[in-house]
């Protein structure tokens, strides 16, 4: 790894104050993104993936609150930043797309309205190149007749062209970063596909890195260079992905693939991790993942475990400091 | 029309026979509105010609994205909603006819039971829980003392993984998976032996997803129970089920026993379907793009309903209907496949 990562996230903690004492939604998570690389985000509901984008792009809801740890974007803190000159940033350097296109898209509005006029907010061009540019990346993402659609609304889009055309939003300001958080989750499986390849395609011909947002290991397996699984606001392993997905080393891990149905091999049974993810109020001392895994030692219910590199990757797990302690 | 294939196993015949259920919704506007816009009456034909069979003990799979018509082939098999036309018979009992004796329907009735996709809006929240897996027991008075339906209810909760002690908390103290669990107890309360599942997992995360599948195996082999497993993921469909019904814009494009179906699709659109689905295997197979979104039901395309998405259509696709045809044990709805243009 040479130069600088695009974004740098070290040590991160994201807080929500309550009457019943501080939640600790994400606990500690440090990675990074190189320039053009996909990074995918996985982890059950609650794990914490989609806090860790929007505390990225700055749009924690309070009480939520980044408690620890900073952000950069090409070396500069971005954390910390004053409302303005976060509003500023976003948009223009970090873009996004959300899970469902209908919320994130004004109804009010017509679609060329809502693309020029970020475009004009973003960039410094007349009306008319805005137009022209909002024309161009619709055509880019493939929506068809893109320069009559400009006068449409968004109930008038079916909805994987309504994806197509938040794609096009999020790109309009050529940022270097798109957050894309399960941008692929409320779409049927035909749409699903192209809508990936869609934003692969467009992010590699712009060099745009990409955070992947998702639940679904098959998007990752198709789209990321790495991918971070999350755990209870932990980062549980990390590392290229076809390291974490053919040979995962974190018991986490090793059990969420087991668990996913496969459409080639025959089992009988699927793995199963007894019992779920902790609340927030109540997570173990220790490696969060303790009460559910097979191979738990005392030191797992007392010491939290550091990302320990296993292979190409890294995971948090005391096992394998044993096994390379071992190994030596 | 041919029926699907029977199984090999079908020694005690099919439990579950349904012939050509159709089902249409009238979508029209008001009254006022199509005289004043002259606007005709419109209809959104849900289901249509659906024709198959589940053997006892057997699961039967209907996939299909949304909007294909396959929650109404469901929802019309337990009875909650009326079938426009077709039959429904369950062990032999046609389920549409209403003047039937009323003790015998209600011992159909006890027979089907559903589980629904949301476990948080299919349980009352102000209901304890040992309440709502009782109902169904004090509805068919299949236990007669209240201490033969607690003693009942701790049965079922411990069938399903929970706790006896869990009946006295509230839903809202579950989790998604927990509750999943409750609705599967409060569907076996009645003793039923088919189970009609609407996308019982989509709700959940893959790891607990995993915990209800595999419960509901071990179910059918404990109870000998049949299922029809309703999804729109094919992995999971591929898991549970030993034959699949592929829908599309309310037909049945193809019925294939499961094996069969995922080594050698034969409809164009279950191609499509199984080329999209993202490849955890890592093989680096380049996937054939997919044209197109599912057309608007109310409007479908003449002819084929796929027509206009598949790279194999010609006119006569475009013109005439192509029905359920058997090849071997799979069932196809496919001009170019029976002429054999691929």
């Amino acid at each position: 790894m040479t130069g600088q990562p695009l974004l740098s996230v070290k040590d991160l903690r994201v807080e929500f104050p309550s009457r019943r004492g501080v939640l600790t939604a994400i606990d500690g998570i440090s990675f990074d993104l190189r320039e053009g690389e996909v990074l995918g985000v996985v982890g059950e509901s609650g794990a914490g993936k989609s806090l860790t984008g929007t505390a990225v792009i700055g749009l924690l809801e309070p009480p939520g609150r980044i408690a620890g740890g900073e952000i950069r974007l090409k070396g500069e803190r971005i954390d910390n930043l004053p409302p303005a000159a976060m509003r500023k940033l976003r948009g223009k350097r970090i873009g996004m797309v959300f899970q469902d296109p209908l919320t994130s898209l004004n109804p009010l509005f017509t679609i060329g309205d809502q693309i020029i006029e970020t475009i004009m907010t973003h960039l410094p061009v007349s009306e008319r190149q805005a137009r022209d540019r909002a024309v161009a990346l619709l055509e880019e993402v493939g929506i068809p007749a893109a320069g009559q659609r400009l006068s449409a609304y968004p109930h008038q889009f079916s909805g994987g062209m309504r994806q197509r055309v938040v794609i096009a939003l999020a790109l309009c300001a050529e940022p270097e970063l798109v957050i894309a958080d399960e941008p692929t989750t409320a779409l049927d499986v035909s749409v699903q596909s192209q809508i990936i390849r869609l934003l692969q395609r467009v992010c590699r011909d712009h060099g745009t890195a990409v955070m992947l947002i998702t639940h679904d290991m098959g998007v990752i397996a198709e789209t990321a260079d790495r991918v971070a699984v999350m755990y209870s606001g932990r980062i549980a392993e990390i590392g290229p992905v076809r390291d974490v997905i053919k040979s995962p080393s974190h018991p986490y891990t090793i059990g969420l693939m087991g668990a996913i149905p496969s459409l080639t091999g025959d089992h009988d049974r699927l793995t199963q991790i007894p019992g779920s993810m902790p609340r927030l109020d109540s997570i173990p001392t220790g490696c969060a993942f303790n009460p559910r895994c097979a191979l738990t030692m005392d030191r797992c219910r007392v010491e939290r475990p550091d990302l320990i590199p296993a292979g190409e990757s890294q995971a948090a797990c005391w096992k394998l400091l044993e096994s390379e302690e071992a190994s030596r | 029309m041919s029926t699907a294939a029977q199984p090999a196993v079908a020694d005690t015949g099919p439990v579950v026979e349904v012939r050509s259920l159709s089902r249409t919704f009238d979508v029209s506007k008001p009254w006022l509105n199509r005289v004043l816009e002259r606007s005709p009456r419109a209809f959104l034909k849900a289901a249509q010609d659906i024709s198959f069979s589940i053997s006892k003990g057997e699961t039967f799979a209907l996939v299909g994205e949304s909007g294909s018509g396959k929650s109404t082939v469901a929802k019309m098999v337990v009875g909650l909603l009326e079938a426009s036309a077709g039959e429904i018979r369950i062990d032999g009992v046609d389920m549409r006819s209403r003047h039937q004796a009323g003790q015998e329907m209600r011992e159909l009735r006890r027979r089907i039971q559903m589980i629904f996709q949301d476990p948080y809006a299919s349980l009352n929240p102000r209901w304890r829980v040992d309440r709502i897996i009782a109902e169904p027991i004090r509805a068919f008075r299949l236990e007669s003392s209240e201490d033969a339906i607690a003693a009942r209810v701790g049965e079922l909760l411990e069938l399903v993984r929970l706790h006896p002690r869990d009946g006295a908390k509230y839903p809202h103290e579950f989790s998604g998976g927990q509750r999943q669990r409750i609705c599967i107890a409060r569907a076996l309360a009645s003793k039923p032996e088919f189970l009609v599942c609407d996308e019982p997992t989509s709700a959940l995360d893959v790891s607990v997803q995993a915990q209800i599948l595999n419960l509901m195996r071990d179910l059918q082999d404990e109870f000998g129970l049949t299922y029809l497993f309703i999804s729109h993921d094919l992995a999971v469909v591929r898991h549970m089920a030993r034959r699949i019904g592929v829908m599309y814009l309310g037909r049945l494009v193809e019925v294939a026993e499961s094996r069969e179906l995922f080594r050698n699709p034969r409809h164009p659109y279950t191609r499509m379907l199984l080329a999209a689905i993202p490849d955890l295997e890592m093989t680096g197979t380049p996937r054939r793009p997919v044209e197109g979104e599912i057309p608007n039901p109310i409007n479908p395309p003449s002819g084929c309903a796929f027509h206009p998405r598949c790279p194999l259509a010609n006119d006569r696709c475009k013109r005439d209907l192509p029905l359920l045809r058997e090849i071997g044990s799979t069932g196809v709805a496919c001009h170019a496949v029976e002429e054999g243009r691929t």
